[in-house]
């Protein structure tokens, strides 16, 4: 029985934005190659400015690439934009809708019917720490519960892929610390294939199965981790020797990209 | 909010108003008497409040066809102008054809384009109701067009890559963020439109508050100037109040940015 495709194959990957008269083109992406199975994590890390958003644009279908392909379930002609979910630094809350309104916004764009589209966000509330919240609006929660929020949304679309790109990056790290275990509870129990872009190391290693390096700008994958620790990992994994020494390991790798970027 | 707590927030808000208006009718009473100035110069309050209640019949006849006027006017400029911004907003096309000539309409003084509008459709209401619509449909297209393009470029990415249509993303989206500037575009309409309804009269017309100062000025009847006047910034800020109080109910949760 052959193989079945991963999920997401990102090879080759290339992105320039071409100049003007007065700017010089701007090489971004110089060969991205990743793979993300069924219902596993892969992060992605890499110093700033290596263009880990610009990637998150193309494999969503929100950009174009210059070269290569980004193939979903091992079509490279699959139309992509609408079939993955793609979550925001910023949380993209609607200012004038309820906590309810913003939560069933991808189901609604789908068609789904109104009653039925609460429902299935009704029963996800407490997982998403919301209960008692349906009709609260965004300007009256606090970060960390619009994150929340933000990723009820995605989730609640149904997507089996999802793009987070720096979800925790504008929270405090209290708050971030406690998001990330959560997150990892809720993807052990609500599977999805996930693409992440952080530049936290501990977040990276606290959530992946996989952990991939980026260079500087032009950024090119140059290498991967397998982060071999039993998910969901709480908090403790932090201090445990298999962890640290993974850490050392990615720190490394990283310290040499930055390196060589400067 | 509960009702109990609106009422005398409302009092403090309007209290500075009205002790201000008090105060600049008391001088202008004690002044116009002290000084003697004569009626057909200039009326004092009293007698112009002794007009307005003395021919609150004809005043309300006339103010009941000014009104009409205005707000089939407004209904008009709101119509052409929210249509106008839409195909502004979303055609390149519309946008580099059509803006131009909205923004010159602006400038051609409208002064000079009620006689001719008499001349083309006649003394009766239409030329008045034109007038009105074209003073106060400019507000409201450059409020909506800049509404329209408010929504933050993530925002719409994100809605592209929940799967939204373009119509969606619009109904959704970029609508519902362009309603504030409507609002606020629909108050400065609602106020010029008072001025477009007089012109439109002072230039000829049959009936209404602005023909009714246009004859009672050369017959020195100064005070039933002043209480058509005052009647027109009555209507001005009534209905500034009535956008306003839609506003605050409409936007009630629009807290934050999109």
């Amino acid at each position: 029985m052959p193989a079945l495709p991963p999920r997401l194959r990102v090879a080759a990957v290339t992105k320039t934005y071409p100049g003007t008269r007065r700017v010089q083109p701007l090489h971004v992406l110089d060969g991205v190659d990743l793979e993300v199975g069924a219902d596993e994590f892969v992060a992605l890390i890499g110093p700033s400015g290596c263009g880990k958003s610009t990637l998150l644009n193309i494999v969503s279908g929100l950009e174009e690439q210059s070269s290569g392909s980004v193939a979903l379930d091992g079509d490279a002609k699959a139309k992509r934009l609408g079939r993955i979910a793609y979550m925001h630094q910023r949380d993209l809350l609607l200012p004038w809708r309820d906590v309810m309104g913003n939560a069933v916004l991808g189901l609604e764009v789908a068609g789904i019917d109104r009653e039925e589209a609460r429902g299935r966000a009704q029963a996800l509330l407490p997982t998403f720490g919301l209960a008692g919240f349906e009709r609260a609006h965004p300007a009256s929660l606090s970060g960390g519960m619009r994150q929340r929020v933000a990723l009820l949304r995605t989730m609640l679309r149904g997507q089996p892929t999802i793009l987070l790109d720096e979800p925790f990056g504008a929270l405090d790290a209290i708050t971030r610390g406690s998001l990330q275990e959560w997150l990892s509870g809720v993807l052990a129990e609500h599977r999805r294939s996930t693409l992440l872009v952080t530049h936290d190391v501990d977040e990276a290693l606290l959530l992946a199965d996989r952990v991939c390096v980026m260079s500087g700008r032009p950024g090119r994958t140059v290498t991967t981790f397998d982060v071999d620790i039993e998910r969901p990992r709480p908090q403790a994994t932090l201090v445990s020797p298999r962890f640290v020494a993974l850490k050392r390991a990615l720190l490394d790798a990283l310290a040499g990209q930055a390196h060589e970027a400067a | 909010m509960d009702r109990l707590r609106l009422l005398p927030s409302a009092l403090v808000d309007w209290a500075p108003a009205a002790a201000l208006g008090l105060a600049g009718i008391a001088t202008w009473e004690i002044l116009v008497r002290w000084l003697d100035v004569p009626r057909w110069l200039l009326p004092p309050p009293s007698a112009i409040l002794r007009e307005i209640c003395g021919s609150a019949g004809l005043l309300a006849t006339h103010t009941w066809i000014t009104l009409q006027e205005i707000l089939l006017g407004f209904a008009a400029a709101f119509a052409v102008g929210v249509s106008l911004a839409v195909a502004i907003a979303y055609s390149r096309t519309m946008e580099r054809s059509l803006y131009p000539y909205v923004i010159a309409s602006q400038t051609v003084p409208i002064i000079a384009i009620a006689p001719l509008l008499l001349v083309w459709v006649g003394p009766g209401q239409a030329s008045k109701v034109i007038v009105v619509a074209l003073i106060s449909f400019f507000p409201i297209v450059v409020n909506v067009v800049d509404g329209l393009r408010s929504a933050d470029d993530e925002m719409v990415a994100m809605f592209r890559t929940l799967g939204a249509t373009r119509r969606q993303i619009f109904a959704k989206l970029q609508a519902p963020a362009a309603l504030p500037f409507l609002l606020s575009g629909v108050k400065v309409a609602a106020v010029v439109s008072v001025i477009g309804a007089v012109i439109g009269e002072w230039v000829g017309a049959r009936g209404g508050l602005g023909w009714l100062m246009r004859v009672s000025a050369p017959q020195f009847h100064t005070a039933r100037v002043f209480a058509a006047i005052a009647v027109l910034a009555a209507i001005g800020v009534l209905l500034f109040v009535i956008v306003g109080a839609i506003e605050r109910w409409q936007l009630r949760n629009y807290r934050g940015k999109t």
